[in-house]
């Protein structure tokens, strides 16, 4: 396919794995074996059988009446929020314990921000019996208590990450310090379409999941398998990977991803990575970056922890470069809004990061038959608190 | 000749390599240390350039950025400082930092000002040499810096030679599975490892580092290699005191009652 990674591991000028020598044996290890195992045969029947027995997939396509209603036009919304766990993070976590199970590792680390990655990592070792440590920032493990506590549940250990801005790209530092200092029997699932080649190839695999599903639905329910749109958020840019990757050699299928502007975007406090990076390398990948004149990665911010990550998955910024994606923003309160009137419209809670993607339906013009389809990436429970207070004080 | 290969050239072993953060403590130490370790006998110096996420060092270098960053410390204001750097010290610089703020200046134009200032090598632990050599190593070359590379025990023997065949200074000899931090002893396992790249010939000298903080494990690095790199334990050092007599001190100490193999064979 076009925009799949090429042999060194670049999607056009982004990508590679700039990677302490330390890393290297580990990440060669998955570049020389992640293709072979998960396209074979006794791979594929284990994950696509955890996947429909476990994780409850395929997940519903569902024609959103009222919401369509509403913006005339149809809209689907591809329904992740019911996967296990409560997001499509768990489609990753699944694909890369098996992975690790069959390259002998016996301990698995992750980062989290939110606490959904670190959530879906943590069921998956229990699933698995492995044992599991996650990294989570000081300052997300006190805005995220009850992610924190079902990670405890599960038998996961939560480390504290102190360095830093004690968030989720510290989470990430640490976890790669970890790797570092345990390299033989250590296997780091990466939450998202970051990090060094090959994690950005294996993670939009097996996120594409979605994009598969939605061509199956979408010709039972339309008998076209093609849309008008797909859309979805981008923190790192795995659920928006996943939704558009079956459709990323089809031209007349527009997609639409949507970063977190916080309070805005000239305001400083954005997440909005296209808007406000450029090119530099973190994490072990060359790829857009919030940063500042000397190289020195910022802080972004928004009101949606797994949308709060100064960069994107490289993937995206050629997606983006090439213009093959169309880019859009969205403010805390737009995203807030829209997560409010899918409630009361269409009786879902969606999580904060998938109201950004809801967020959108205001802002382009869409024709009445447009088929539209929105990827909801995650519930909403985990954000109840969060809702509340922004109800209380915007009244 | 580059001062690094003079200084190989000359010197058969004991090496002590000393790394310190530029803009630690003070914005304006960079060069007062640099002064002081070369008058108190280090051998290299290497100049860390902070950055914001540095995920290949523990918690004492980490500390050292965010204070060197948040006292303003930047490529820019380092060349800044650098220009007496030649007046100042003799010794081989090395500048280690990572990629990304090094992008942002511009490599040409990092190089340039590295030549400009009397640097005579770089080690860019999150720039592998398979980039280093398809995007960086021409720009290098043309400015004579000699870029450093890390081997772990984990590494592979063909990427060793593989790496040695790229190199012309010295091998960066990781000591241990981990971050940079200070550590009081090596184990049997470490020896081994020493050992078994000690007996490989290759072509490279190497330097062990990560890990030596005192006079105990600099001999036992000196012993399997051409000297050793401390880094850590001397930030702790300059957390307490700067002054040029605790500088000399420490470098003593870590000597120790060495024989002095410093003058060539
Ligand atoms: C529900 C949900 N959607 C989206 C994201 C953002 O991640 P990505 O861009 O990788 O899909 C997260 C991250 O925590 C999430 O929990």
């Amino acid at each position: 396919m076009k925009f799949d990674v090429d042999k060194d591991g670049y999607y056009g000028n982004f990508g590679g794995a700039y990677i302490p020598e330390m890393l290297y044996p580990n990440v060669e290890e998955l570049r020389l074996n992640y293709l072979e195992v998960i396209n074979s045969s006794s791979f594929k029947e284990e994950f696509d059988s955890l996947l429909t027995h476990y994780v409850g997939r395929p997940t519903p396509l569902y024609l959103a009446n009222r919401l369509s209603e509403f913006y005339k036009t149809s809209i689907y919304l591809k329904r992740e929020d019911l996967c296990h766990t409560g997001a499509h993070k768990v489609n990753n976590t699944i694909g890369q314990i098996i992975l690790a199970k069959r390259l002998g590792k016996q301990k698995i680390i992750a980062e989290t921000g939110a606490g959904q990655h670190g959530v879906a990592t943590a069921t998956v070792c229990a699933l698995m019996g492995m044992e599991c440590f996650v990294y989570m920032g000081e300052i997300d493990i006190e805005r995220q208590k009850p992610n924190v506590e079902r990670m405890r549940l599960l038998g996961a250990t939560v480390v504290p990450a102190k360095s830093g801005s004690k968030t989720l790209k510290d989470a990430t530092n640490e976890a790669m310090r970890h790797w570092i200092s345990h390299p033989s029997n250590t296997h780091y699932i990466i939450g998202s379409v970051v990090g060094p080649h090959p994690y950005p190839d294996m993670v939009t695999r097996f996120q594409s999941v979605i994009s598969k599903e939605i061509k199956i639905q979408l010709r039972e329910q339309t008998s076209s398998e093609i849309p008008d749109y797909v859309v979805a958020c981008v923190g790192g840019g795995s659920n928006a990977a996943g939704a558009f990757y079956h459709y990323l050699d089809d031209e007349s299928v527009k997609l639409i991803a949507v970063e977190a502007a916080g309070k805005g975007n000239e305001t400083g406090q954005s997440a909005a990575t296209t808007v406000l990076g450029k090119a530099g390398v973190l994490h072990g990948s060359k790829t857009l970056l919030m940063q500042t004149e000397d190289g020195q990665v910022t802080e972004p911010y928004s009101i949606s922890a797994g949308l709060d990550y100064p960069g994107i998955g490289p993937i995206h910024a050629h997606l983006f470069e090439t213009g093959r994606v169309t880019f859009e923003s969205v403010k805390d309160d737009e995203a807030m809004i829209a997560g409010m009137q899918l409630c009361k419209l269409e009786g879902i809670i969606p999580a904060i990061e998938s109201a950004h993607a809801l967020a959108i339906l205001d802002k382009v013009k869409f024709k009445k038959e447009d088929v539209v389809v929105l990827n909801l990436s995650g519930r909403g429970d985990k954000d109840l608190d969060t809702y509340i207070n922004w109800k209380e004080n915007s009244i | 000749m580059n001062r690094i290969n003079k200084l190989f050239k000359e010197r058969e072993g004991d090496i002590l390599s000393v790394y310190f953060t530029a803009g630690y403590p003070q914005l304006d130490d960079t060069l007062k240390i640099a002064k002081s370790l070369e008058e108190a006998g280090a051998d290299l110096i290497e100049i860390g350039m902070p950055f914001s996420d540095p995920v290949a060092d523990g918690p004492t270098i980490q500390e050292s950025n965010k204070k060197a960053l948040d006292n303003g410390m930047s490529i820019k204001v380092l060349f800044d400082q650098l220009k007496e750097l030649r007046k100042e010290v003799s010794m081989p610089v090395i500048l280690m930092g990572y990629i990304n703020p090094i992008l942002q200046y511009g490599v040409e134009q990092f190089c340039e000002s590295c030549k400009a200032v009397g640097v005579d090598g770089l080690i860019i632990p999150d720039l592998p040499i398979a980039e280093y050599l398809k995007t960086h190593k021409t720009v290098f070359d043309k400015y004579d810096l000699k870029n450093v590379f890390l081997v772990t025990p984990q590494t592979s023997v063909e990427r060793i030679l593989t790496i040695d065949q790229h190199s012309d200074s010295f091998i960066y000899m990781v000591s241990s599975a981990g971050t940079t931090g200070a550590k009081t002893a090596f184990s049997e396992e470490n020896t081994k490892y020493f050992k078994r790249i000690n007996n490989m010939g290759l072509a490279n000298p190497t330097l062990i580092g990560f890990g030596i903080s005192n006079s105990e494990t600099f001999q036992q690095a000196a012993h399997y290699s051409r000297g050793a790199i401390i880094g850590s334990a001397f930030i702790k050092l300059l957390a307490t005191s700067k002054e040029r007599d605790s500088i000399s001190e420490f470098v003593k100490e870590i000597r120790g009652k060495m024989q002095d193999k410093r003058q060539k064979k």
